[in-house]
């Protein structure tokens, strides 16, 4: 059938001004519903508080103090949020098509372990020029064949992309631990296997004037980026359909084999960028300290971003400074250290709860009512 | 259209609520500790209540908070990252610590670098890494625990039926088998026919290998266990469950074992930590390197249990007074167990020798392997 100007197409009554006012309910929604998430797990971590005998009032003015209170506070949040940028990206990318990844921690545990490796052969004569772009890109590399596989299994083999993350994680820090105990480790320690110094010279440094090394500039960079990534490119649009309908996406013709893939190498890389930062920002060589649970606490991160890429900035330094502020509340008021995991976790299960309050307001439907 | 209905009360109430809120931030509470006070900081790898290697240090830090004039701020379950060196600039600047104990070994490099950044406080660390070329506010404290395991193994020798002793281990690391060495010297001393035989699990800190290793050595015919890891509670309970004896090590766990306790090697950091404090508050310098056995009293014997035989005690309490008079248990000639002399006839090392800290060997008579 020809098209012509006389053909009756089926046209939809224009519904005024239902734009803009439903965008603008979705826009509050999105802030406002975990808001509200964290206000409320606050309050029942309140009531737990209470039945431990413990002064909320003094708990959460300790938190407030111990991250945001003072200048060495921040610094302090701004530092521990640095990973968790990374590590959220990791989780966020894929949860766009509807993946859910947690094996983020393996991905830096063995970019940073590659990057140590790597800087091996250069200690104390290789120009940092070199050797820190070099550590960088194998660090990324690694993160995103190792996430990019579980991509593979998943499009090609139809295993689940989080059991199949998590089990990698597992094995990822086996394989660490195998060469860094064995083959790599640095006979100067006899104490902890470690690799390596990779020297002060190929360090990454801090921003000047303020105690946070780049990795914070890196991460916010590359948020922004993945944000525009998925938002404003073609491969963004079609990773986000792929993610709505996988039927409507493969009827359009859309890679999605491909799409998925590279979506979970993306993922790797940001986590494995991470591992390099906590190699040549902090560690300065690779261990078992890498595992600190960077990727794990990135799950957090992502959902209580709602997996939006710029989003995953203000919750990692506010995750960072929950973290930062523990110590605090845990010296001054004699609560075990669990104490803030116990808050941290208490969020992300009111945050899930919260996930059936969305469209169910009248006041955030904009004037076109239940469209 | 909604419309937001707010009577006159609520407001009141939601305002009274919210000034509440903003008034607790705002007041001094339980912020600052007493300026006038001596603030030490000490941070544990683990917890504090784990009958081991932490559990030692947070009797004395215990004992610490008695004195008049003394704070004490701790945190535990601090891992071996950026976490540490946070933490420390965190009891320093939000606590006004002026000496500061990370007391776990892998935090070393962490404190180089804070006691680098803090001229002005004092950084002790557990361990014998300090050299000359490190801040002269930093430095390292020891005790010599192989002292401890000497008198284990004479005891053990005369409460052993089967001859046959266990000693699980973590890593073959010099600390590891000098006490090792050190218990199979004891041994050796009140019974010639007993033998030791080490199992290795390859960490500090592997709960379920610790237990195999016990259930393997009490099934191999060992009748008393004895072990070298961060904490000895699993070893412990299962050799006692099993009908063994036991020998204790870094901290007590003698209610751990009601029927089967013998003794056990314990850091007594409590006579150490109070020099420190008292030099501080006199206004003299600490030390850089300070170590110490039985003579300083910063080693101590857990009180003798039910499993000890009352020749076992006598022969333990001479012993003790033996090393506490600084004679050597390291005299030659001594093979290791390949058949390899490691101390030559009219040799000996007494306590205190730096021979002692380069173990890196097991003594004949003791079945295990080092690699």
């Amino acid at each position: 059938m020809t098209v012509t100007s006389d053909t009756k197409v089926a046209v939809l009554p224009e519904v005024a001004g239902g734009d803009w006012t439903r965008r603008l309910g979705r826009s509050a929604e999105a802030i406002l519903i975990p808001a509200f998430a964290i206000v409320a797990s606050a309050l029942i971590f309140s009531i737990f508080l209470l039945l431990l005998n413990q002064s909320p009032v003094e708990f959460f003015s300790l938190l407030w103090r111990g991250g945001f209170g003072t200048s060495f506070s921040w610094q302090n949040s701004l530092v521990r949020a640095s990973p968790l940028i990374f590590t959220g990206l990791c989780v966020a990318v894929p949860a766009r098509l509807g993946m859910v990844i947690i094996g983020g921690e393996g991905a830096l545990v063995l970019g940073g372990f590659v990057a140590a490796t790597i800087a091996i052969p250069f200690i104390g004569w290789g120009s940092p020029f070199v050797v820190m772009p070099l550590m960088a890109a194998a660090a990324i590399a690694t993160g995103a064949v190792w996430i990019g596989f579980v991509g593979v299994l998943r499009h090609y083999r139809g295993v689940n992309e989080t059991i199949a993350s998590l089990l990698l994680y597992y094995i990822a820090v086996a394989i660490m631990n195998f060469f860094v105990e064995g083959v790599l480790r640095d006979p100067s320690d006899p104490n902890k296997p470690s690799t390596p110094q990779i020297g002060d010279a190929n360090m990454v440094g801090n921003i000047p004037g303020i105690d946070v090394h780049w990795g914070l500039v890196a991460g916010i960079v590359l948020a922004i980026a993945i944000w525009l990534l998925m938002n404003r490119t073609k491969f963004g649009f079609a990773a986000r359909i792929t993610g709505g309908n996988v039927r409507a996406a493969r009827a359009q013709g859309l890679p999605v084999g491909r799409l998925i893939v590279t979506s979970c190498a993306i993922a790797g890389a940001c986590a494995g960028f991470a591992g390099y930062f906590e190699v040549a920002a902090i560690q300065g060589r690779a261990n078992a300290s890498l595992a600190a649970g960077y990727g794990f606490t990135g799950i957090l991160v992502a959902f209580l971003a709602k997996q939006n890429p710029l989003a995953v900035i203000p919750v990692s330094i506010f995750l960072g400074g929950i973290a930062a502020a523990g110590g605090l509340v845990e010296r001054r008021m004699g609560l075990p250290d669990a104490t803030v995991q116990v808050l941290q976790g208490l969020m992300f299960v009111v945050l899930l709860v919260s996930d059936t309050l969305y469209g169910r307001f009248a006041i955030f439907r904009g004037k076109a009512g239940s469209r | 259209m909604y419309k937001l209905n707010v009577s006159r009360r609520t407001l009141l109430k939601g305002g009274a609520l919210g000034a509440l809120g903003l008034a607790s931030g705002v007041l001094p509470g339980r912020m600052a500790l007493a300026d006038d006070k001596l603030t030490i900081g000490i941070i544990y790898v683990g917890s504090r209540q784990d009958y081991g290697y932490n559990q030692a240090h947070a009797v004395a830090a215990a004992a610490l908070k008695a004195i008049p004039g003394v704070n004490v701020t701790e945190q535990e379950n601090v891992p071996e990252t950026i976490a540490v060196s946070k933490a420390m600039e965190s009891m320093i600047e939000l606590d006004g610590a002026t000496l500061v104990f990370p007391t776990s070994f892998g935090y070393y490099p962490f404190m180089v670098d804070e006691a680098k950044k803090y001229g002005d406080i004092q950084f002790r660390h557990c361990g014998g890494l300090w050299t000359d070329k490190d801040p002269k506010n930093a430095g390292s404290y020891y005790a010599y625990l192989d002292q401890g395991h000497y008198v284990n193994g004479v005891a053990a020798g005369l409460s052993t039926k089967s001859n046959k002793i266990g000693f699980v281990a973590a890593k073959p690391i010099g600390t590891v088998l000098l006490n090792i060495n050190s218990f199979a010297l004891g041994l050796k001393k009140t019974n010639p026919n007993a033998a030791v035989q080490v199992i290795f699990t390859g960490d500090w800190s592997l709960p379920v290998r610790e237990a195999e290793a016990t259930n393997a050595l009490v099934d191999a015919g060992c009748d008393v266990i004895t072990c070298h890891v961060d904490s000895p509670k699993v070893v412990i309970q299962t050799a006692e469950s099993r009908g063994a004896l036991t020998c204790g090590h870094n901290a007590s766990q003698a209610e751990l074992a009601p029927k089967g306790f013998i003794t056990g090697a314990e850091y007594k950091w409590v006579t150490l930590y109070k020099k420190f404090a008292g030099i501080i508050q006199s206004g003299g310098t600490l030390p850089n390197f300070e170590r110490g056995g039985y003579d300083l009293d910063y080693v101590q014997n857990t009180p003798y249990g039910a499993g000890a035989t009352d020749a076992a005690k006598k022969a333990g309490d001479e012993a003790k007074a033996f090393i506490t008079a600084k004679n050597a248990i390291f005299v030659g000639p001594l093979k290791d167990n390949t058949g390899k002399e490691v101390i030559p006839a009219g040799t000996s090392h007494a306590p205190y020798d730096p021979w002692t800290e380069q173990t890196n060997f097991l003594i004949e008579g003791v079945q295990g392997s080092i690699t």
